[in-house]
C-alpha cells in the first residue's frame, strides 16, 4: 500500500521509500524528512480541492506533499495499536535498534 | 581584546528551528543583509560582544534540512559549511540549531554537520516548548553521546541566548570525530532519542492536531484563508491610504517650502521637480510595504503561511505554481513592488521567478486613475442586464484580462520546464511570534527598500526630469513646454510605432513621463493638454476634452495598454533589487512590452471594426 491511499486520521508504518527514477531528489528529500522504515505516519488532511495534496504526521511533525510526492512512500496499513508519537518504542516493526 | 580578530560563528539549523529568531536575538539592531555575489540569497551577518569582551561575527545561513542541496540557498550552506564557499572562509565554529521539540528531524542534520568534522556547538532552540509536549531531554548524556558541548536557549525570550554565549567566551571546542562513512543516521537518532528524551508525563501536545483540524479542514479552513486575506488586502489597500496621502502631501509641501527658499531656475526645478518628487513615489510606497510585510511575517513565524499554502496548492498548481505563490501575487493587486518583495517566501528559485514575471499583471491600484479617466470618459453610465453597472462591467475586463494572461504566461513559462517541482514541506508547529524578531525583520524590509530600490528610483526620475525638462522651450514659443523638451521629440518619434494601436502624438509625449510611476500618466496628459496641473483637476477637465479629441478605439487601445504595459520604474527597479539580475528585467520589459502592443493592437481594429 501507499501512502496516498491512506484514508483520513488512519496510520500506517513505512515501509521504504520507492525513487521513481535512480537520482530521485523528491524521493532523497522524503527520507531527510524522517519517511524511514519503521516510522509511523498517520494522514491528518486532505487538500480542498480534489484531496490534493495531502496532510500526514510523524511524531510531532507535519508534512504537507502533493499526492504524487506521497505515492512513493510505501506503508503497511496498521490498526489500533497504541504508539508514542516521539518514541514508539513498542513499535513492533522497528527492527534496525537490535 | 579589540586586536584579535573577531570569532567567526555560522548558525546552521533547519527551517523552523527558530534560527532567524536566535539570530535577531543575539545580534539585535547590529545586522547587515547582502545578497551572495551571484545568487539571489540573502546573507544575513551581525556582530555580537560576549560578556567577557569576545568580539563576534554571526553568519545566519539559510535553513536547509540536509546538505544535499536542492535549491540555491542551501547550496550556499552547504558550501560554507564545507568551507569551499568562494569568497567567504569556513566558519571557525558551527552552532547546530536544533528545534528541541523536533528533534526526531532535527537532530539528523545536526548528526550530518557533525560528520563534516569542523567544530561545532549544538543549541537545543525553543527548551521551553519541549516539557509542554511532556517530554524531558537528558542533555548531559546527549552532549557525551555526541562529543560535541550542548546549550539550550529560548529565541523569543530575552535573555533566552545567554548559554550560547557562555560557551562562546570558553576557547573552541575540539572537532567532534565522526560517524564512519555511510552510516545510518536515522538510526543514530533512533538510538539517542532512546537514550536522551524521556517522557515525563502522559500529556501529549494538542495545540496542532486541534488548530489544523479547523486551519486545513477542506471548508473551514478555506472560510479562516479568505477571513484573513480579505483583512490583509483591506489593510493593503485602505488602511495603508491614509499614510499614504500623509506622505504623499507632506513631500508635495517638503517641495513647496524648498522651492520658496531657492531662485527659480534649473536647480529649483532639478531638486523639487527630479529629486524631491522622485523621492516621494519611493516613500509613498512604504506604508503598504511596512503593512503588507508585518501581516506575512506573523503569519509565517506564527506557522500559518506553509498551511495557507497546502489549502492553495491545487489552485496555483493548475496554473504550473505552487500554494507559496499566492499571497504575493495576491499583494500585487495593490502595488506589484510588496508584492515581488514578498516572493522570498517562495523557496523554489523557479516558482519565485515565474510569480515575479506575472506580478506585473495583477491589476495594481496605481492604474485606476487611469482606468478612471478613460472609462468615465468614454463609457456611459448605464446599467447592463438591471444589475450591472457598464462602468463597473468594463473595469471588471480589465482586472479579469490581467489575470487571465498572468495564468497564460506562468503556463507557457512552465511547458519549458519538464522537472517536478515539488510541494512537500513542513508545517511547523504553531507559535505565537516574537515581538522584536518581528520588528527586526520588518526594519530590515524597509531598509532595504529605500536604500536599494530608493536609489534606483530617484536617479530614474532624475533623468525623466531632465528629458521632460530639456531643452527648454525658446522664448515667445506656443504650446506646452514638454513638446520641445526631449522626451516630447521621442514621443514624436514613436508615434509611427504607435500610430498602428490608435495612439497620438499626445498620448506617446505622456507616455514617458508616466514611466517614473503608472499614475504620472494622467499628470503626463493634463500636461501635453494644457489643463490643471493636479491630479484631481486633471481628471474633471481632461475627461470631456478626450472623449472629445479621441476615437473610442484609441481610448480602449490605451486601456489595453495599461493591462500589461511595464510602465512602472519602481516594479523593474524592485526586480532588479530582488533577482539581482538585469536579465530578468529586460525580459519581463520586453515580454511584458510584446503583449502590450499586441492587445491594444487588437483592441484598436477590432473596435475599429465594429464602431465602423
Amino acid at each position: 500500500m501507499r501512502l496516498n491511499e491512506l484514508p483520513l486520521n488512519l496510520s500506517g508504518v513505512i515501509d521504504h521509500v520507492a525513487p521513481v527514477t535512480p537520482a530521485d531528489p523528491i524521493a532523497r528529500r522524503l527520507e531527510e524528512f524522517g519517511f524511514v522504515p519503521g516510522e509511523p505516519v498517520k494522514v491528518v488532511a486532505f487538500g480542498p480541492f480534489g484531496g490534493d495534496p495531502m496532510a500526514v504526521e510523524i511524531g510531532f511533525t507535519r508534512f504537507a506533499l502533493r499526492r504524487s510526492e506521497a505515492a512513493r512512500v510505501v506503508i503497511q496499513p496498521l490498526q489500533g495499536t497504541a504508539l508514542d508519537p516521539v518514541l514508539h518504542n513498542s513499535a513492533p516493526t522497528q527492527t534496525e535498534d537490535a | 581584546m579589540t586586536d584579535t580578530p573577531p570569532l567567526r560563528i555560522a548558525l546552521v539549523g533547519n527551517p523552523n528551528s527558530g534560527k532567524t529568531a536566535l539570530f535577531n536575538q543575539l545580534t539585535g539592531s547590529r545586522q547587515k543583509v547582502a545578497n551572495y555575489a551571484g545568487v539571489t540569497v540573502e546573507r544575513k551577518a551581525g556582530r555580537l560582544t560576549t560578556p567577557a569582551g569576545r568580539a563576534v561575527q554571526v553568519l545566519d545561513l539559510p535553513g536547509t534540512y540536509s546538505l544535499n542541496a536542492t535549491s540555491p540557498d542551501e547550496a550556499v550552506t552547504r558550501d560554507v559549511c564545507r568551507g569551499v564557499y568562494k569568497g567567504e572562509p569556513a566558519p571557525d565554529l558551527i552552532v547546530s540549531v536544533l528545534a528541541a521539540t523536533n528533534l526526531r528531524l532535527h537532530l539528523r542534520f545536526a548528526l550530518e554537520l557533525r560528520q563534516l568534522g569542523r567544530p561545532m556547538i549544538m543549541v537545543l532552540n525553543m527548551i521551553d516548548a519541549v516539557r509542554r509536549q511532556g517530554l524531558e531531554i537528558d542533555i548531559p548524556r546527549l552532549q557525551a553521546e555526541l562529543g560535541v558541548p550542548v546549550v539550550t536557549a529560548i529565541g523569543v525570550k530575552r535573555g533566552g541566548a545567554a548559554d550560547i554565549l557562555r560557551v562562546l567566551d570558553e576557547p573552541i571546542p575540539p572537532a567532534p570525530a565522526p560517524l564512519p562513512e555511510g552510516a545510518d543516521l536515522h538510526a543514530e537518532v533512533r538510538r539517542l532519542m532512546a537514550l536522551c528524551v524521556q517522557r515525563s508525563s502522559e500529556r501529549h501536545p494538542q495545540l496542532d492536531a486541534t488548530l489544523d483540524r479547523w486551519v486545513l479542514h477542506p471548508v473551514w479552513g478555506m472560510l479562516i484563508l479568505l477571513v484573513l486575506l480579505f483583512i490583509m488586502f483591506q489593510a493593503v489597500f485602505s488602511w495603508a491610504q491614509p499614510f499614504m496621502d500623509l506622505l504623499q502631501s507632506g513631500m508635495e509641501q517638503l517641495g513647496q517650502f524648498v522651492g520658496t527658499l531657492l531662485p527659480e531656475g534649473i536647480l529649483r526645478s532639478l531638486i523639487v521637480e527630479g529629486v524631491i518628487a522622485g523621492a516621494g513615489t519611493v516613500i509613498v510606497f512604504l506604508p503598504q510595504i511596512l503593512i503588507l510585510f508585518l501581516w506575512i511575517l506573523a503569519l509565517e513565524e506564527s506557522g500559518y503561511l506553509p498551511r495557507a499554502a497546502f489549502m492553495l496548492d491545487k489552485l496555483m498548481a493548475s496554473a504550473g505554481l505552487s500554494g507559496r505563490s499566492f499571497i504575493p501575487l495576491l499583494s500585487s493587486f495593490a502595488c506589484a513592488v510588496p508584492g515581488i518583495m514578498s516572493t522570498r517566501t517562495i523557496q523554489n528559485p523557479r516558482d519565485r521567478m515565474v510569480t515575479i514575471l506575472i506580478a506585473p499583471l495583477m491589476t495594481c491600484s496605481a492604474r485606476l486613475p487611469v482606468y478612471a479617466l478613460l472609462i468615465g470618459a468614454f463609457v456611459p453610465a448605464r446599467s447592463v442586464l438591471g444589475v450591472f453597472n457598464l462602468h463597473g462591467l468594463v473595469l471588471f475586463v480589465l482586472y479579469a484580462a490581467g489575470v487571465l494572461s498572468a495564468l497564460v504566461v506562468a503556463r507557457v513559462l512552465k511547458k519549458r520546464d519538464t522537472g517536478e517541482h515539488p510541494l512537500l514541506m513542513e508545517l511547523p508547529s504553531y507559535r505565537i511570534p516574537g515581538l522584536q524578531s518581528l520588528c527586526i525583520e520588518l526594519w530590515q524590509r524597509a531598509r532595504i527598500f529605500l536604500s536599494r530600490v530608493g536609489t534606483i528610483i530617484v536617479t530614474l526620475s532624475v533623468i525623466m526630469w531632465a528629458l521632460s525638462s530639456f531643452p527648454a522651450p525658446p522664448v515667445g514659443a506656443t504650446g506646452p513646454s514638454i513638446d520641445w523638451s526631449l522626451a516630447g521629440r521621442i514621443g514624436h518619434l514613436m508615434l509611427p510605432l504607435f500610430a498602428f494601436i490608435g495612439f497620438n502624438w499626445q498620448i506617446c509625449v505622456a507616455l514617458i513621463p508616466g514611466l517614473a510611476a503608472r499614475e504620472v500618466a494622467v499628470s503626463g496628459l493634463a500636461t501635453v493638454y494644457s489643463v490643471g496641473a493636479s491630479e484631481s483637476d486633471a481628471a474633471t477637465q481632461l475627461a470631456p476634452l478626450l472623449s472629445a479629441h479621441w476615437s473610442l478605439a484609441t481610448a480602449f487601445s490605451l486601456l489595453a495598454w495599461y493591462v500589461y504595459a511595464p510602465q512602472c520604474f519602481s516594479t523593474l527597479a524592485v526586480i532588479r533589487r530582488e533577482t539581482g539580475s538585469w536579465r530578468l528585467v529586460w525580459v519581463s520589459m520586453a515580454y511584458l512590452f510584446g503583449l502590450a502592443y499586441l492587445a491594444s493592437f487588437l483592441t484598436y481594429h477590432i473596435t475599429r471594426l465594429i464602431t465602423g
